[in-house]
């Protein structure tokens, strides 16, 4: 295998609940990432999957060091940016940039396309006015978008375009990982194409690592070479993106991919459906052992005893359940 | 007799911008207990169309400009709102898209769900909170007994769903209008609320018009569907030959911009620009623009005509047998 280009060993987020106006007291915690580790190589594509609350931002702000983690180590490059210092991380910031799900919400009304990309470009490095003309035309086209719209607000694009501002200010700094939290799912379908396809012709060119976060199994799947399962804060499947889709190991999995509907009738009818009872448990009040123990259909006894670890299931995939091999 | 038939629905909504042509000569019936989808992207008038047949239209700056919709003898459009009164909530009942917004925060349960009946039946408090205990039941909330006590807070999001579908089941409507109901939800409980539907229909054999703009739901769930674009139904026909053989160029290009329909990795298929600015006036083919297929006969008039593969489409060079599949 390749040399790991993104190592996440053992990642914890924890965030305190707290109660009481003056007086906080602790009186409880959200462990929204609880020991999260993968490594990926340069240029790879992963797909980030789960229900709403499941942890996938957290991760991706945690890797960002948006948040700074409980415990665990981000290793990029051979640098561990959890213990940068303040001043070393602003520096190494130029290596990994994130996308937003909202484009009204991620860029500045106030700022022009021209303004919000050589912000990003000065915030690195010294740089001529002459150059950065340059570079910020140069960057436009590669996201899409026409050069002569350099001095128009956000408000006076589409939804698509605007996704496709964001994209180039992350890629202003010319970072070598970028994590994409939801970027299509504010998207009209038609739009969605345009962005999912700029996305891996980027990551194709660029050699661009990708962690791609989203709750759309399909358009995951689509653009992934992996994909990571997470319930409740861990990572319960991964493998390569076709077969984690085809032949799901962990019953979550299974109950999420055939949860997903498919835009054909035919296949629709013939479809067998798990259908899942109730709904994700809290983060606050995780089930003891496997977090999904009440909600499996597979579930016993020594499920519920010890959190199960994600263990290799074969050369490409693992899972984190015990009775993975029983199962399929 | 259908059960609810649309005839040349316009609303307009007259902002300071100009007219809004929001929806615009829209067209369909629906039969007793069949599954309608109507699927389009945002600002194409799915919703509007559905809020206009059921007076929810803000007027102004909303106006309905011209159309009927005919449901059970009734013309909804000219009903006086006694009248329509009578209709709305108790035979044609709608859930929204969230949730969340869509309950009465300072209200119990209780209180919500048994309004409908008080207010649409002769019926004593005590048999009515009965019947809204069965109705919790019906759609799957554990305790339903003691769930009728709480604040909508207090329900999850899928739970809340839940309520809201008891609360508009609860007079036994012939129709449903489901709003995106499922959009806001994650998908193992989008899948849940799907086969909740599935089965109150079967149980009461009530006709349900589904809005979404996600193709793979409507496909499961619906029989016949109708693609929205700028306001018009662009094609309409059974689920099958609008997903298998799509005729109009949007509903083609919609399909294969869909990645779960497409090879992994395969480069997806885009559809140039964007969808129009229904405030400006536009003659002949609202896709024209955009279409690959354009012509100058599409700058004509275009009007929803059926074909020989069993569905209706608003294109002039289908009609004309000048693209074939």
């Amino acid at each position: 295998m390749a040399e790991a280009f993104l190592q996440v060993e053992n990642l914890k987020t924890h965030f305190p609940v707290e109660s009481g106006m003056i007086l906080k007291k602790r009186v409880g915690t959200v462990r929204a990432v609880d020991g999260v580790s993968f490594s990926l190589t340069r240029g790879e594509i992963l797909g980030l999957v789960g229900e709403s609350g499941c942890g996938k931002s957290t991760l991706g702000r945690t890797i960002m060091q948006l948040i700074p983690p409980t415990e665990g180590a981000v290793v990029l490059a051979g640098k561990n940016l959890a213990s940068l210092s303040k001043q070393d991380l602003r520096a190494a910031r130029a290596d990994f940039q994130m996308i937003f799900q909202d484009p009204y919400a991620s860029l500045n009304p106030r700022m022009t396309v021209f303004d919000a990309l050589a912000e990003a470009m000065r915030a690195h490095r010294k740089i001529s006015a002459s150059e950065i003309n340059e570079r910020v035309a140069a960057l436009m086209q590669k996201v899409g978008l026409s050069p002569r719209f350099v001095k128009k607000y956000p408000h006076e694009f589409s939804g698509g375009q605007r996704q496709r501002i964001a994209i180039a200010r992350a890629l202003a700094v010319e970072p070598k990982l970028i994590i994409a939290d939801e970027p299509v799912s504010a998207l009209d379908v038609s739009i969605q194409a345009q962005i999912i396809n700029l996305l891996a012709k980027l990551s194709r060119e660029m050699q661009l690592t990708l962690i791609f976060i989203s709750h759309d199994l399909s358009v995951v799947k689509h653009i992934s070479d992996r994909i990571a399962v997470m319930y409740l804060g861990r990572i319960v499947e991964m493998g390569p993106a076709a077969q984690v889709f085809e032949k799901p190991l962990h019953p979550y999995t299974k109950a999420l991919v055939s949860a997903v509907p498919i835009p054909d009738p035919e296949r629709e009818k013939q479809r067998q459906r798990v259908i899942l009872s109730g709904d994700p448990p809290s983060p606050l009040n995780p089930p003891a052992g496997c977090a999904f123990h009440p909600r499996c259909a597979h579930t016993t006894a020594e499920c519920s005893r010890a959190v199960p670890e994600l263990q290799d299931f074969d050369a490409s995939r693992r899972t984190a359940c015990i009775r993975a091999r029983e199962i399929n | 007799m259908p059960l609810l038939e649309v005839k040349n629905l316009r609303t307009y909504f007259h902002t300071r911008n100009g007219v809004v042509r929001a929806v615009d000569g829209v067209s369909f019936e629906i039969e007793k207990g069949q599954t309608l989808g109507i699927v389009g992207e945002s600002g194409s008038g799915k919703s509007v169309t559905c809020y206009s047949m059921l007076g929810l239209i803000p007027q102004p700056p909303g106006r309905i400009e011209s159309g009927e919709a005919i449901f059970d003898g009734v013309d909804l459009l000219k009903a006086k709102p006694a009248e329509l009164r009578q209709i709305r909530g108790k035979r044609i009942a709608m859930i929204f898209q969230d949730p969340m917004t869509s309950l009465n925060p300072y209200m119990r349960v209780e209180d919500q769900l048994i309004e409908p009946l008080l207010i649409h039946q002769k019926i004593e408090r005590k048999r009515a909170v009965e019947l809204g205990v069965q109705a919790l039941q019906d759609v799957g909330i554990q305790d339903a007994a003691n769930r009728i006590r709480s604040y909508p807070h207090e329900f999850s999001g899928g739970m809340r769903q839940r309520v809201m579908i008891a609360m508009a089941l609860i007079t036994k409507p012939d129709l449903l209008i489901a709003d995106e109901p499922t959009t806001a939800l994650d998908v193992t409980v989008q899948a849940q609320i799907i086969e909740l539907v599935k089965r109150m229909q079967a149980e009461r054999g009530m006709a349900v018009i589904w809005i979404s703009h996600d193709l793979g739901v409507v496909a499961g769930l619906c029989q016949r569907v109708n693609v929205m674009y700028a306001g018009r139904v662009v094609e309409s026909g059974p689920t099958a030959s609008i997903f298998r053989t799509p005729q109009h160029p949007y509903n083609r290009a919609l399909q294969k911009s869909i990645p779960a329909l497409q090879p992994k990795g395969a480069e997806l298929y885009t559809i140039a620009g964007m969808p129009p600015d229904v405030s400006k006036p536009f003659v002949g083919c609202p896709f024209a623009p955009r279409c690959e297929f354009a012509q100058e006969v599409c700058r004509g008039p275009v009007e929803l005509k059926p074909g020989d593969s069993g569905q209706a489409t608003a294109c002039v060079r289908v009609q004309n047998g000048e693209l074939k599949l």
